[in-house]
């Protein structure tokens, strides 16, 4: 009697489960417990949790929201691409705009301080990917994602895009500068 | 029942019908052809990567991509599976095929929506990637051609459960089916549950690109696409495990530990395992903390749990029968006198462990909602899924092509030196490739990206760390390896169908092909004390704690970022 | 099987023995936990100000 032929006994539900199993059985089922209980105990302890707060919104409406921000805010302009490099007050929104191919506009943060990021894309789907920190948030079209940073080192830190958005895709990238 | 309609194996006196066998075989055969036009372009992309050889364009590198995706996630897994499942029903029940005209229309709806699929994506302009991200276009084609070879996939199950109808109705079997064949069912379930979301969300998908509805919603396709492709892949784990419990009584003669432990854990897949398409959402917008949190979880680890009591009980049904086989000193005699030159055993026996250790844990350990964050979209991702369907379902696939062969196709294998090396090359190169992928994925390299180095950007670059180029290079060599692996694979076979002596009809194949099982009584006093599988016991706690200490690495890794709120 | 027996097959045994029960449960159970309450929660996004 194999795995590949019918139970010999017919009523196998009602035969003993192995020593070794049980404890296997309650062991995993322990850990599935440890694990599930992580997630939310993060949400309390944890200052890594991503906000969900998300509105319906238009590339339109976004971007001109972008550009009151970088009117008011830029204070130089950056790289071959003459992006306006734009310096929000600590706590301010901040609007990241995604597009093909590139993340506008550039931004100078201070550390410490907290952000609240608006992110939405003009087209296709892009992926916020912040270097070196790691930090990698889903961006779509049509939708609104408000989050919250607080940079905790100075430096130089690259937005790349992480979701395929066609033949420009390598060369969509944006610069945030995090200063004391 | 006249004797025209099946024959009897001379080997393992498993019946197979006529009807069944040739589905079997064209399914088959289909599998491993584009199993190999996938690998080609999976060289291409690997080789793309490696920064000193960056072999392809952009867009031949996005083409490559695409279509090394579509071809071995689908084409070659979901050809495989339709096999498997009539080999579950209709060989290992003893039953004919139902409706083998239906089974045949759908291994031709599938084979024609394959072959479009891979000649649209060819044309240059469907370079969408597997997961076709609305609201970027493809052409109307490339979603019909996923729409035929699902059905054509759903057809497959309809007739692997109108087989199991059959099977019960003419009693060709008593009491409960296999747990094989339950292995099965759960595969088809998901299968089932895979293609109406495909068609949800294809369907609209289709209409919306030959300009009947105006619009897409990218979240909400995110949603059901990810129905369709994260399930997809819950087929591949559900299928691979009863692949194993099959190689484990095939190879020796190994019965379930308990058919309760097992099949209740198949059930959890079968409620939970799909759940797991959250994974994909962790850090997508509009979606609640507690919808990420249970389904990310398949409901509490429920589905997490099953998979490791598969773990356990797969090795442990191997360690027991051979320990009833009279190796029953020390705790890894049973282990070290297994026939480690049979790829049958080898291949099932690295896709258990690399499966575990590498796939398993790294996927549920991103997919902790908040350790998502530090590995959305990186090429851990790839790394991670290229353990889990490459190294777990894939050479499992492969291990059992080398039992069917003879069996099946009454052929020998041909070079049988090479393929007793096969699974190890194959092995190792993906082991590589899917750790150093997860290490460069952990440095924050994207995955789907063409150019790390920023070549063209006029000036305004990301500098990876050093280590990121090395691990791209080893990535590339680890590629070259387990290609030679997978291409060793493809020609044993494909030779061995061409070229293989030729089986009688009741001519036995030259090596033992199935070993009896032991018997009871063997049983009987086997292990160290209560515990009956030490050894099994043992690497279960390795894996435990090897689990533990990698998941509490990350939550520690996520702490150091900024802040995010 | 005689009658007797299938009496006496306890009820998780009947419910893991019946393929189309599963294949219901299979299909309703992530259509609901993952499908529905998804696209509830997208529907219900509110517009941005």
């Amino acid at each position: 009697m194999t795995s590949l032929s019918p139970p010999a006994n017919k009523l196998w539900w009602n035969e003993p489960i192995e020593k070794t199993e049980l404890l296997w059985i309650s062991l995993v089922f322990v850990w599935g417990l440890v694990m599930t209980f992580m997630m939310p105990f993060w949400h309390i302890t944890g200052d890594q949790n991503l906000s969900t707060e998300t509105y319906r919104t238009t590339p339109e409406a976004f971007l001109a929201k972008a550009q009151k921000m970088v009117d008011k805010y830029t204070v130089r302009k950056d790289g071959p691409r003459q992006t306006p490099v734009v310096k929000p007050p600590a706590g301010s929104d901040v609007y990241l705009v995604a597009r093909l191919w590139d993340w506008w506009p550039s931004l100078e943060l201070q550390k410490g301080q907290s952000y609240r990021f608006h992110l939405s894309s003009m087209d296709w789907q892009h992926g916020f990917s912040l270097q070196p920190a790691n930090i990698n948030i889903q961006v779509l079209p049509d939708y609104e994602h408000v989050v919250q940073f607080t940079p905790n080192k100075t430096g130089e830190y690259s937005v790349i895009c992480n979701e395929y958005c066609g033949i420009g895709h390598h060369l969509m990238i944006g610069k945030i500068y995090v200063v004391d | 029942m006249d004797n025209q309609q099946f024959r009897v194996c001379p080997d393992t006196g498993l019946k197979f019908f006529r009807s069944a066998e040739a589905l079997m075989k064209a399914n088959a055969v289909a599998a491993v052809v584009f199993l190999l036009v996938g690998g080609i372009y999976g060289l291409g992309v690997g080789l793309t990567r490696w920064p000193a050889v960056h072999l392809l364009q952009a867009d031949q590198f996005y083409l490559a991509l695409t279509a090394h995706g579509i071809n071995v996630l689908l084409f070659w897994c979901i050809f495989f599976e339709i096999a498997v499942l009539y080999f579950c029903s209709s060989v290992l029940l003893g039953c004919r095929l139902a409706a083998p005209k239906v089974a045949w229309a759908g291994f031709a709806l599938m084979l024609i929506g394959a072959l479009m699929n891979n000649y649209v994506v060819l044309q240059g302009n469907a370079s969408v990637m597997f997961t076709s991200y609305a609201p970027m276009e493809a052409p109307p084609l490339f979603y019909l051609s996923l729409i035929l070879f699902a059905v054509g996939a759903l057809f497959g199950c309809f007739v692997f459960f109108g087989t199991l109808v059959i099977a019960k109705n003419e009693k060709t079997y008593e009491g409960s089916v296999p747990l094989v064949t339950f292995g099965a069912i759960t595969a088809a379930i998901i299968a089932v549950f895979t293609i109406v979301s495909g068609a949800i969300i294809l369907i609209p998908t289709l209409a919306w690109s030959v300009g009947l509805i105006s619009h897409i919603d990218s979240l909400m396709y995110r949603l059901v696409w990810w129905a369709f492709g994260h399930s997809s892949q819950q087929i591949n784990i559900a299928a691979q495990i009863a692949v194993w419990y099959a190689i484990a009584s095939i190879v020796f003669g190994a019965k379930p530990m308990s058919e309760k432990v097992s099949r209740m854990a198949f059930l959890l897949y079968i409620l939970f395992l799909q759940l797991a398409s959250a994974h994909h959402l962790l850090v997508d917008p509009g979606v609640s903390s507690e919808f990420k949190m249970f389904n990310t979880s398949y409901a509490m680890y429920l589905a997490v749990m099953a998979s490791m009591i598969h773990g356990l009980t797969v090795p442990g049904s191997i360690e027991a029968a051979q320990r009833a086989h009279g190796f029953n000193s020390g705790f890894f005699e049973w282990l070290r006198k297994a026939p480690w030159g049979n790829p049958t055993f080898s291949g099932m026996f690295i896709s258990l462990i690399g499966f575990g250790f590498l796939g398993g844990i790294t996927g549920v350990v991103m997919g902790a909602e908040q350790i998502n964050i530090i590995v959305h979209n990186t090429l851990y991702v790839p790394g991670h899924f290229h353990a889990t369907v490459v190294l777990g379902t894939t050479l499992a696939f492969m291990a059992f092509t080398y039992w069917l062969v003879p069996i099946l196709f009454r052929r020998e294998l041909i070079m049988k030196g090479l393929a007793s090396w096969q699974p190890y090359l194959f092995g190792l190169g993906m082991s590589g490739v899917a750790l150093f992928m997860m290490g460069a994925g952990t440095l924050g390299v994207p995955r789907r990206h063409y150019d790390i180095s920023f070549s063209g950007t006029g000036g305004i670059v990301h500098e990876f760390p050093a280590a990121a180029n090395t691990l791209m290079a080893l990535n590339g060599l680890s590629v070259l390896l387990a290609v030679i692996g997978g291409a060793s694979f493809c020609i044993i076979i494909v030779g061995s169908l061409l070229f293989g002596k030729k089986l009688g009809e009741n001519e036995k194949c030259s090596v033992s092909m199935i070993t009896a099982p032991p018997a009871e009584e063997a049983y009987e006093g086997i292990g160290k004390g209560p515990i009956t599988v030490p050894g099994t016991l043992v690497l279960a706690m390795i894996f435990f704690v090897s689990f533990a200490v990698y998941y509490f690495i990350n939550w520690k890794y996520l702490a150091e970022t900024w802040g995010i709120g | 099987m005689s009658e007797q027996d299938e009496d006496q097959i306890p009820m998780m045994q009947k419910l893991l023995d019946n393929p189309f029960i599963l294949l219901f449960l299979g299909v309703a159970t992530p259509s609901l936990l993952y499908l529905i309450w998804g696209i509830m929660e997208i529907v219900s996004i509110p517009l941005a100000k």
